[in-house]
């Protein structure tokens, strides 16, 4: 066994390691410490509000994510997957689309939903186990959570398909963005996307945020080269930006996106970032990686260094933190009452949107519920308590 | 009236589709100049272009999921799996995704996505190229399964399946595709028999004997056999494996007090066994004998030179009419 451990280091000193991100193929536009930096091919001009918005952002969907993990720990919704220290790669990327463009997410993208207009409380819906989703992905042009790794990114190959079809490229057409994590690019379901996406020469872009875990299995688990350079072998551009400044995902998705929109194929981006919190509100992350990591991770705050580079620049002063925070407790108040006032379906909902056609079988199925739950009309109703749901 | 082969049927079906609705695609592995291994898909892409007729990579999931996402496009993509042993790539795609899109975004998505799939043994061929696996997705909320018997089906069936908001998986007989009938093509679908409604294709009185895809022609010789010792069966296309026809069943079996199920893929959790809870349930005070089985058995599919005693055919038929007969 020893021999065989060793025979994998050594085999691995000839390549790439996954890491660091200190790697200086890292595209960054804004350091840890809130200072603002320039590359070349990402020219970025923002005025004060726009940066002032991505802040609010930030916070905004840091404070949605800490409400929903609350309300889980409350038994009020079964499970969250906490986009913590991912907010800056979730709203820099999301910020860059245009209306017309269309999003695939996870099941962690609340940030994108955030920046595409979905009502927060569509999510916990499906947290909650209201519904399984149920939003309509065309009136954000944001597709409804895929739950199965991997999977949305042939859906978003195949959307990217149609738009080639419409004849919907173009300066001002449409293309697509399809979210996913380190560990799916493990998924046979990526790398055909991969494959369909470069021979079709979609419109989409593949934003890969490398959050180092896929649950407990670390990136070493997944690749022995940096994943952006899995692009190249595919026929298309790859490249790595750091997933924790809001202004280098910003840039760079923009520029992915129009490359896609006018018709030069897809292009890899991996966000290289770090998952804050537990994969889910089932995990414990305390059992596979070392507090050593996190805490260092924690220098690299999304969120504090925008606020640093507007305090260092006096772009906003006290008041508008302040605001922002109030903003965010209420945006959290919100969410919070949503949540705890969503009534729960009528159990024959089972049954609808099944078929879009008449199905004859499922509608005596869903007689025969009725009939057997109508048969305790009879049986005398539970006292009304404090604990009765309207 | 035409006289067709069923894999012909198919092809004018297709092209009737296509040139009723531009939003209809093919796609799947040498669909495109090849027409395909059968050429159910012959001289369409020459007829209406690579971006509608698409040469897929040599992966299913990708051809299923990239058809949903052209679903979502607003396209009607019609798949088609080479042989029945190599859907299982793309297995999650059409149950976790295709399946269930509608469900998961509350009526909102639909996905009118085709999944033609050639079945069934009785070709000689290697493996994986002669399975039945309907009930597996028969058993997937979400999803219609059909099987075509004849060219005339074929032809009316893709058609109808197409133009279905519904995920439709399509099964093909591939010993049938050469078999001939007459197809009526200026035939509106207005006239066609529902997709979702069996066909008798044989009046009897003795006993009911029910069948799909490859099995039809087998129980419709076997039925003919009978007569001439002066038994009536009644033969039921059922067509549509989800939802079935079960009041159909139920009122042939009601008449005649005997079933018996026959189709290619295992007895075991079959269709057959679907069949007969229902029918012991519906018809119960109606039945002269349990309702029986003929399938394959609970094997993987056997070496091509084994397969004709694996396959269902026209003796077991009998045997099992016999047996029906005998209680």
């Amino acid at each position: 066994m020893a021999v065989k451990v060793a025979g994998r280091a050594a085999s691995r000193s000839h390549d790439q390691p996954p890491g660091p991100a200190t790697a200086p193929d890292l595209i960054q536009l804004l350091t840890p410490e809130g200072e603002r930096t320039y590359h070349p091919d990402y020219p970025l001009e923002l005025t004060t509000e726009e940066v002032k918005s991505l802040y609010r952002d930030l916070v905004l969907v840091r404070r949605i994510d800490f409400e929903a993990i609350a309300l889980q720990r409350q038994g009020e919704l079964g499970i969250w997957a906490s986009l913590l220290g991912q907010e800056a790669a979730q709203v820099g990327s999301g910020r860059a689309l245009g209306p017309r463009d269309m999003a695939f997410p996870t099941y962690r993208e609340h940030g994108v939903a955030w920046c595409r207009g979905l009502d927060p409380a569509r999510l916990l819906e499906l947290f909650r186990g209201v519904s399984h989703g149920g939003w309509d992905p065309r009136e954000h042009n944001f597709h409804l959570y895929t739950i199965v790794i991997g999977a949305q990114t042939l859906h978003a190959t195949g959307y990217a398909m149609g738009i080639q079809r419409d004849g919907a490229l173009g300066e001002d057409g449409e293309a697509v963005i399809v979210y996913f994590g380190d560990g799916a690019t493990s998924q046979g379901d990526v790398n055909e996307a991969f494959i369909w996406a470069s021979v079709t020469n979609a419109p989409i872009v593949f934003f890969c945020q490398n959050n180092q875990w896929a649950i407990s299995e670390p990136l070493d688990r997944q690749s022995r080269i940096p994943l952006y350079h899995r692009a190249r072998g595919f026929g298309f551009p790859g490249l790595r930006v750091d997933g924790n400044d809001v202004f280098a995902c910003l840039a760079v998705t923009r520029k992915a996106m129009q490359a896609a929109r006018e018709g030069q194929g897809p292009t890899l981006i991996e966000a290289y970032t770090y998952r804050m919190g537990a994969h889910t509100t089932t995990d414990d992350p305390t059992r596979y990686r070392l507090s050593a990591e996190l805490e260092s991770w924690k220098l690299k705050d999304p969120i504090e260094r925008v606020k640093q580079y507007l305090i260092r620049s006096g772009l906003a002063r006290d008041d508008f933190f302040a605001a922002v925070t109030a903003e965010a407790d209420e945006v959290g108040t919100r969410v919070r009452t949503a949540c705890l006032e969503m009534p729960d379906p009528d159990p024959l909902a089972i049954f609808d949107h099944v078929y879009a056609e008449p199905n004859a079988p499922l509608e005596r199925e869903r007689a025969q519920l009725a009939a057997y739950l109508s048969s305790f009309a009879d049986e005398e109703p539970a006292p009304a308590g404090p604990e009765a749901r309207p | 009236m035409t006289v067709l082969t069923l894999s012909k049927a198919l092809n004018e079906g297709l092209r009737k589709a296509m040139e009723s609705d531009p939003k209809v695609l093919i796609m799947g592995e040498d669909v495109g100049k090849l027409g395909g291994v059968f050429r159910v898909t012959d001289g369409l892409q020459k007829d209406f272009g690579e971006d509608r007729v698409i040469d897929t990579p040599l992966a299913e999931s990708g051809i299923v999921g990239t058809a949903i996402g052209l679903a979502l496009r607003g396209y009607r993509p019609v798949c088609e799996i080479q042989f029945d042993g190599f859907v299982f790539p793309a297995f999650d795609q059409i149950v976790s995704q295709l399946a269930k899109m509608r469900y998961r975004s509350l009526g909102k998505v639909r996905l009118p996505v085709v999944v033609r799939i050639p079945f069934g043994g009785g070709i000689g061929a290697v493996e994986h190229h002669s399975e039945s696996p309907e009930v597996m997705f028969v058993h997937t909320g979400g999803l219609r399964v059909v099987a075509c018997g004849d060219p005339a089906d074929g032809y009316a069936m893709i058609q109808q399946a197409i133009a279905c908001d519904d995920p439709v998986i399509f099964f093909e007989p591939k010993r049938r595709y050469w078999d001939r009938t007459e197809v009526d093509l200026p035939g509106g679908l207005a006239t066609a028999l529902p997709l979702d409604r069996s066909r008798t294709l044989l009046p009897g009185t003795d006993v009911t004997v029910l069948c799909y895809g490859p099995m039809v022609r087998t129980c419709l010789e076997a039925a003919a056999a009978a007569r001439e010792d002066g038994t009536s069966i009644e033969v039921i296309d059922l067509r549509s494996l989800a939802p079935l026809d079960a009041e159909a069943i139920y009122e042939s079996v009601r008449r005649t007090g005997r079933c018996v199920v026959v189709h290619e893929a295992p007895v075991t959790a079959g269709l057959g066994a679907e069949i007969a809870a229902r029918v012991s349930q519906e018809c119960f005070y109606h039945l002269e004998a349990p309702v029986l089985r003929v399938g394959g058995f609970s094997t993987p599919y056997p070496p091509a030179r084994m397969e004709e005693h694996y396959l269902p055919d026209l003796d077991r038929v009998l045997d099992a009419v016999d047996r029906s007969l005998a209680y």
